[in-house]
């Protein structure tokens, strides 16, 4: 070990945010894995206890507080660490670092800062100091000006002109920013811009340029490389992380690729970056002009991806850096014999997608631009651009077969829609070529480079050639074979094959067509490694993929029956996150542990199962059905587990299971007993287990008859839905028909199915591993919400605090007769709804849920390796723990990311909007809530607090709350209802009006001008009125940087969770304490 | 403007090309640039981009170029415009070197603002052929295991098609077809430091380091004995083949060494010939260097630098004598990168400091080489 470092405290990012998500998870974990190489005692600070880097044995001591300056110095005193990481927790580490150097914490406990100094950091973060450090070097930036008040930006701008971009200093991912045309969007901008960050820059547009983004490491000898550029598809613009990237780059000459290589050098050796950085650049499409964009001193989404793309492990090397080694002393991961200074080549393309899940806000803003909306991405590799890209596409999981042979998007104004990116653009331009667009127009609208459009075109030609000669064929013996290699070199899938060329009959019967016959003509994929040099030295790396632009494997398949296939959980979308990564990676761990071979196909590269360390053999690769099938015919595996990566994999169990492949863990027809909602039905009424009464419906005057039976409010689930939301509650008639009018279609083809939605109700959780339809262990948890809150919103503590016995007793006893029914035999969920003693089943999923982290990590009992034993028929013992022994609580909140959703109503309802999670322990229900709720984001009210809280019923359970605050001293402010209950309980507040109301003072002025510290909304009903009012206050919160609640029984807790005790009551314990 | 060509191959179907190892081996692809049987040793190159220098860098010669990024001819190729020095712009000679191009993915559209023609045009009007569609990744394994071999490219059916002898590479003089004939003069100047560049294929980014420098550059064919001439610093090129047929080359450098204190700089080749002159030996690598990204340190220091390097000879570290010390050492393989002599102001790299194409951290050694006799 260099430097005489023991102990070193490392920050995380916390909970999944947009802009800040699983990359850190992976970052943390590479930099947790160098110090523990060196035998260096880790300190964690993270609270997302889904991660792996929050599992055991990772760091040495784990803390589940939030990331602020206020815990982080609470730990270090505790502590006492020698060094601190601040590169591998994001922006929320960094900025966290940023104070904490600045108030003199670090001084005061003489903790060095590991790898990049702060100074270096504050050059990159402070615009104007950036901006004077890279002129001393002669280096170009973007002409901005840094201003402190709106009059002074409206200036700048004029000075600028127009179009200018607008960016808060200190925030992540482009929080707060975005373009303006004019005055009058400039004026919105900046002040919300100001809510975030004290300081707003503003600066001229140079929309149309290329992006282009270099990594790149220096040591504390000054020695640099760039381990890899990355191109942008879409031009500057539209925020690098809503762009498809390409890596390597693409469209630049020698001349321009090692023009900005040089000064990425001269960059990070004058600002002193010691680790690694990323440097983003505008670069001029008709000369050599450049700007630099700015410089991450931190690893980045982009280092993570950067690592993935070329399997360089960016941040394992960044932290040895920061340790002090030399790159010279640090050998190459890969090859394990060639130095780590080097930069990689790749004799492969690497094509980054971003996911977005903009379909499940209602009224969200889908135009991209300078800020950051998406929640996860796909990396796609191949040895053609057409190949990545057509995986990529896939990757996404948004119903997409490739770049052609999708459903028909329906558009107004395709120009427009061109000339004005939305999540959909790739796809429209697939629409403009098949309209007939050439080129040069899609490049006109898009400013995209010609090269990529011209690629795309191929796939066009080539799905017309194939379509041309479907229409007169039907015999696939009879297409010219180049024809059918050319298409999957283009990275045509057999669906998109089989549906271009018309296949007669049910598609995935065609996939097999397509399938058997290339493979009775040899037309079969190559694996091929990622090795980091091209292949110059030998490597004996487990990082594959998969490219029909190969003659042979780099590996040999040993056929020994001794491989265990475990499905991944794909791209992090709403609803499947970092929490079935963590599950991926135990079973990982467990199936390695037990002398099988690991074998992960995954094709996210925020995670950290796509590692290649983790296991013994990775697809980085295509979960569908297709590509899976081809790894498994190459890989003859022991079996496959389908039930740790969330609902991708699930879904796949039933082909799978036709093709005879080895389902471990509960068989495929179980799965689809579960999966499918008749058959779940039928068995829970066989062994009298109740359920919400439901009806699949197919017309309006059914809909009205079942609701007069079972009565308001329901719940309305199409099956095809126009916009919106997927899921909703109807309390009334009025709401009903707006519903199924606006978002949904019903027919004959598109049921809808209506349950009854029971209000005031418990929702419980259920997980637990059952072996033989016996269930070994289980977790049973509790809703703090009441049901209609999406489980993945919700707010969970476990063990239960409040449940009766007698619910525990009932619960148990059904999920045993569930278990036995289903043969259980892996990780299973069932989600409860308790109204006193009265259990009703909502969901059964056979396979890990969410919550498996969580409960996991609470409980102190990996439930992910049970369940692997137990799927790989390793003798278990039924462990001993039981969660009613527990002296503690665990409270896992949710992190919303409103803030970036544009416009998008920040209100909870049936349908999932949070995109992480955290998990807090603590002695009692407040202390773990107060813990969970700062974590992501909530901070504890100062003064006042805006009250308008809903229905009759809503309003009665906020009263002891709001006589709490005022005990407590605070004022109240409330809209007029809220305003009169109060009063009528003799609880004093000021009226404030709705913006549909005339009178002062007005709700969303005192917003605006920072007079209140939190809201508490809660939306009464979805009328018209309702929505538009509560709305706006909901969504000034939001763009003001005012915390939210809009549940009442959340707000009811957390409210005496902050009035009941104080910051200092809370205790700083790691995990390990809690016993 | 973007340039687009958005043609399909000219005459709809392409000409199957086929590459034949001397082990017998065969890759199959399509042919997209000139075609003409053609034979060569098979060489790998793993550098991304640069593939408009790499064709022109006269090292290549008697090589068939495999590059190994599989996407080739995306940005198409400069404009052979002129310098006033009359050194093309963008280019590193007169004309392409290589024999043939192998690649993965040919693109046959091409965008960048400084394109002027695709890279299948510049082929065909070269008279040089390319090969597509061929595993280049397999092809690599191949030479990396066995050791890079000769080969040929042959078009239309295998079996019948027309053939090319194989050349014996290693007794051909590359050098020779491919230096100067005649001395040329750039930068031209009374008061002016002049230095000898012995041309054995010289790259004319070297010659424009050179210039950048304000130095006179008396560019003489590699036979040539300068000696006779009146100049402040030798030095000598890169290029093609093997240095053991170069032997009057050495010969003259031996005699330039005479004068201890005439600063000498050598590059690649230069390095081969500056060792050999010197008294050491130089062996033939298995299957070379070539490539934007070998990583260099130099010798007693903790200073690396990434460097792009084209060669397939090597200077054995264990034959230098006393007099002479490595002065880089190949990170990866311990190869030497460089030599320095202990007392006399003589130096060489491996690698190239002029980079084009390849990264330009090492350029600093053009500076060491002017302040010898500059300062």
């Amino acid at each position: 070990m260099k430097d005489n470092i023991k102990k070193v405290l490392l920050l995380g990012s916390g909970a999944l945010k947009i802009g800040e998500a699983g990359e850190f998870d992976y970052s943390g974990s590479q930099a947790l894995k160098a110090l523990k190489e060196e035998n260096i005692h880790t300190v964690l600070i993270n609270p997302n206890i889904a991660t792996v880097q929050t599992s055991e044995g990772v760091a040495d001591q784990i803390y589940f507080l939030p990331v602020t300056p206020y815990f982080v110095e609470k730990v270090i005193e505790k502590e006492k660490p020698d060094g601190i990481m601040l590169a591998f927790g994001g922006q929320t580490a960094l900025n966290c670092g940023v104070q904490l150097y600045k108030s003199g914490v670090l001084k005061k406990y003489n903790l060095r800062v590991l790898g990049t100094p702060v100074q270096a950091i504050m050059d990159t973060e402070d615009r104007e100091l950036f901006v004077e450090k890279l002129n001393e070097i002669n280096v170009h930036t973007i002409k901005s000006q840094a201003v402190e008040n709106i009059e002074d930006a409206r200036r700048a701008a004029k000075e600028l002109g127009y179009p200018v971009i607008i960016r808060a200093a200190y925030a992540l991912g482009g929080l707060g920013s975005g373009f303006c045309d004019d005055e009058k969007q400039l004026n919105t901008l900046v002040e919300k811009a100001f809510s975030f960050s004290p300081q707003v820059l503003v600066e001229k547009s140079l929309k149309g340029w290329k992006e282009v983004e270099y990594e790149v490491v220096r040591d504390r000898y000054d020695n640099c490389i760039t381990v890899c550029n990355m191109e942008n598809f879409d031009p500057l613009g539209i925020h690098t992380g809503e762009s498809i990237v390409i890596a390597p780059s693409q469209t630049l000459s020698n001349r321009d690729y090692h023009k900005l290589r040089e000064l990425s050098i001269r960059i990070i050796r004058h600002i002193g970056i010691v680790g690694e950085c990323n440097v983003q650049y505008a670069y001029d499409p008709n000369s050599e002009n450049y700007r630099v964009i700015e410089v991450n001193a931190r690893l980045s989404r982009s280092s993570a991806l950067a690592s993935k793309a070329t399997g360089y492990p960016l941040a394992f090397v960044a932290a040895k850096l920061g340790l002090g080694y030399g790159l010279f002393e640090l050998k190459n991961s890969v090859t394990k014999t060639t130095s780590a200074f080097f930069e990689p080549a790749l004799d492969y393309v690497v094509c980054k997608i971003p996911r977005w899940d903009l379909g499940k806000f209602r009224g969200v803003d889908k135009e991209l631009g300078s800020s950051m909306k998406s929640v996860g991405e796909v990396m796609a590799i191949g040895r053609t651009f057409e190949e990545a890209i057509q995986k990529g596409l896939r990757m996404i999981g948004q119903g997409m077969h490739g770049f052609v042979e999708n459903k028909e998007l329906v558009i107004d104004d395709l120009d427009k829609s061109l000339r004005q990116p939305t999540d959909k653009r790739i796809f429209l331009i697939s629409k403009a070529f098949r309209a007939g667009y050439t080129v040069d127009q899609v490049h006109e609208l898009t400013k995209i480079d010609c090269w990529f459009l011209q690629k795309l075109m191929n796939i066009i030609n080539t799905a017309n050639e194939l379509e041309a000669w479907g229409n007169n064929h039907t015999q696939l013996a009879e297409m010219p074979t180049e024809l059918l290699r050319r298409a999957k070199v283009e990275g045509f899938s057999d669906f998109q094959i089989a549906r271009a060329i018309n296949y007669n009959g049910d598609l995935e019967d065609g996939i097999m067509m397509v399938r058997n016959y290339r493979k009775s003509i040899g037309l079969v994929p190559s694996v091929k490694q990622i090795d980091t040099l091209a292949a110059e030295y030998p490597a004996k790396t487990n990082y594959l993929y998969i490219t029909y632009s190969g003659i042979e494997h780099d590996i040999c398949f040993e056929n020994d029956k001794r491989s265990v296939v475990v499905l991944g959980s794909g791209a992090y979308r709403i609803g499947s996150s970092v929490e079935f990564d963590w599950c991926g990676v135990q079973a990982l761990n467990t199936i390695r542990k037990e002398g099988y071979r690991s074998v992960m196909i995954n094709y996210n590269p925020e995670t950290v199962s796509t590692d290649y360390d983790m296991c013994d053999r990775l697809y980085f690769d295509e979960l569908t059905f297709e590509r899976v099938m081809d790894i498994i015919d190459l890989e003859a595996p022991h079996g496959v587990i389908v039930s740790t990566g969330g609902q991708i994999p699930n879904n796949l169990a039933m082909r799978l299971d036709e093709q005879k492949v080895n389902i471990l863990g509960t068989s495929a027809k179980y799965i689809d007993n579960a999966e499918d909602r008749n058959k779940f039905s039928e068995m829970l009424d066989r062994i009298h287990v109740d359920q919400p009464e439901w009806q699949e419906l197919t017309s309006m005057e059914d809909i009205d008859k079942f609701v007069q039976l079972v009565g308001f409010p329901v719940l309305v689930r199409p099956s095809y839905v126009l916009s919106g939301a997927a899921m909703n509650v109807c309390s009334n008639n009025e709401e009903l028909v707006r519903f199924l009018e606006l978002a949904a279609n019903i027919s004959k083809k598109h049921p809808v199915v209506v349950s009854r939605f029971i209000e005031h109700a418990k929702e419980v959780e259920m997980d637990a591993v059952a072996r033989d339809g016996e269930i070994i262990a289980y977790a049973i948890s509790e809703h703090i919400e009441f049901a209609g809150v999406h489980s993945g919103d919700a707010t969970i503590q476990f063990p239960p605090q409040k449940l009766y016995v007698e619910t525990v007793r009932r619960i148990k006893h059904i999920s045993r007769e569930i278990a036995r029914e289903l043969h259980i035999s892996g990780p299973f969920n069932i989600q409860y709804l308790a109204r006193e003693n009265d259990i009703k089943v909502i969901e059964c999923n056979l396979r890990a849920s969410r919550s498996f982290p969580f409960v996991s990590k609470v409980l102190k009992l990996n439930l992910i390796e049970l369940a692997t034993k137990v799927m790989l028929d390793i003798p278990v013992e039924k462990p001993s723990k039981n969660l009613f022994d527990l002296d503690y609580v665990g409270i896992k909140a949710s992190q919303f990311s409103f803030n970036r959703l544009q416009k998008a109503d920040p209100v909870l309802g049936v349908d999932m909007a949070s995109t992480g999670e955290v998990g807090c322990i603590g002695e009692n229900t407040s202390s773990a809530l107060l813990k969970s709720m700062l974590s992501v984001g909530y901070r504890i009210p100062k003064k006042t607090v805006l009250l308008s809280t809903g229905t009759q019923r809503q309003k009665a359970d906020m009263m002891s709350a709001a006589r709490m605050l005022v005990d407590k001293g605070y004022k109240l402010y409330a809209t007029k209802g809220t305003y009169l209950a109060l009063a009528m309980n003799g609880i004093p507040s000021t009226l404030v009006y709705w913006p549909s109301e005339e009178g002062n003072p007005q709700a969303i002025d005192m917003l605006h001008s920072h007079e209140i510290d939190m809201v508490v909304n809660i939306p009464k009903n979805l009328s018209e009125r309702e929505l538009t009012n509560g709305y706006k206050i909901r969504r000034a919160a939001i763009d003001l940087n005012v915390p939210l609640i809009t549940n009442a029984r959340l707000a009811d807790a957390f409210i005496k969770a902050f009035c009941t005790m104080t910051l200092d009551d809370l205790k700083i314990r790691s995990w390990a304490e809690y016993k | 403007m973007n340039k687009t060509n958005n043609k399909t191959t000219e005459n709809g179907e392409a000409t199957q090309a086929t590459l034949i190892l001397s082990d017998g081996s065969r890759f199959c692809g399509t042919s997209f640039g000139y075609e003409k049987p053609v034979a060569g040793e098979v060489v790998f190159n793993t550098a991304m981009n640069g593939y408009p220098e790499s064709l022109t860098d006269p090292s290549y010669a008697g090589q068939l170029m495999t590059l190994t990024y599989p996407l080739i001819g995306n940005y198409g190729v400069p404009p052979f415009t002129i310098e006033k020095n009359g050194l093309p712009h963008f280019m590193e000679s007169e004309k392409i070197h290589a024999e043939a191009i192998i690649v993965c993915d040919y693109s046959k559209e091409y965008s960048h603002w400084n394109a002027v023609e695709s890279l299948a045009s510049w082929l065909k009007r070269e008279q040089v052929p390319g090969i597509t569609g061929i595993d280049t990744r397999a092809l690599t394994k191949k030479l990396r295991e066995q050791g890079v071999m000769m080969g040929r490219i042959v078009f239309g059916d295998p079996d019948k098609a027309e053939q090319v002898e194989i050349p014996d590479y290693s007794t051909i003089n590359y050098v020779d077809c491919v230096s100067c004939k005649e001395v040329i003069r750039y930068n031209e100047g009374k008061d002016k430091k002049k230095v000898v560049l012995v041309d054995c294929g010289v790259k004319d980014n070297i010659i424009r380091c050179l210039l950048k420098r304000d130095v006179e550059v008396i560019r003489v064919p590699w036979d040539y004995d300068y000696n006779v001439l009146e100049f402040d610093g030798l030095f000598i090129s890169n290029g093609p083949g093997d240095p053991n047929n170069c032997s009057d080359a050495v010969k003259n450098l031996r005699k330039a060494m005479s004068n201890e204190k005439l600063p000498i700089f050598g590059i690649c080749m230069g390095n081969q010939l500056l060792a050999v002159a010197g008294g050491a030996k130089v062996y033939k690598l298995k299957y070379g260097h070539r490539s934007h990204n070998q990583p260099v340190r130099q010798v007693g220091t903790e200073r690396c630098f990434i460097t792009s390097q084209n060669h397939g000879f090597a200077v054995d570290n264990n034959t230098l004598n006393n007099d002479w010390e490595p002065l880089f050492i190949n990170m990866n393989d311990g190869s030497n990168e460089g030599i320095r002599h202990k007392h006399n102001p003589w130096f060489s790299a491996q690698f190239h400091p002029e980079a084009a194409s390849g990264p330009t951290d090492t350029e600093f050694l053009f500076d060491k080489f002017i302040n010898l006799f500059k300062a």
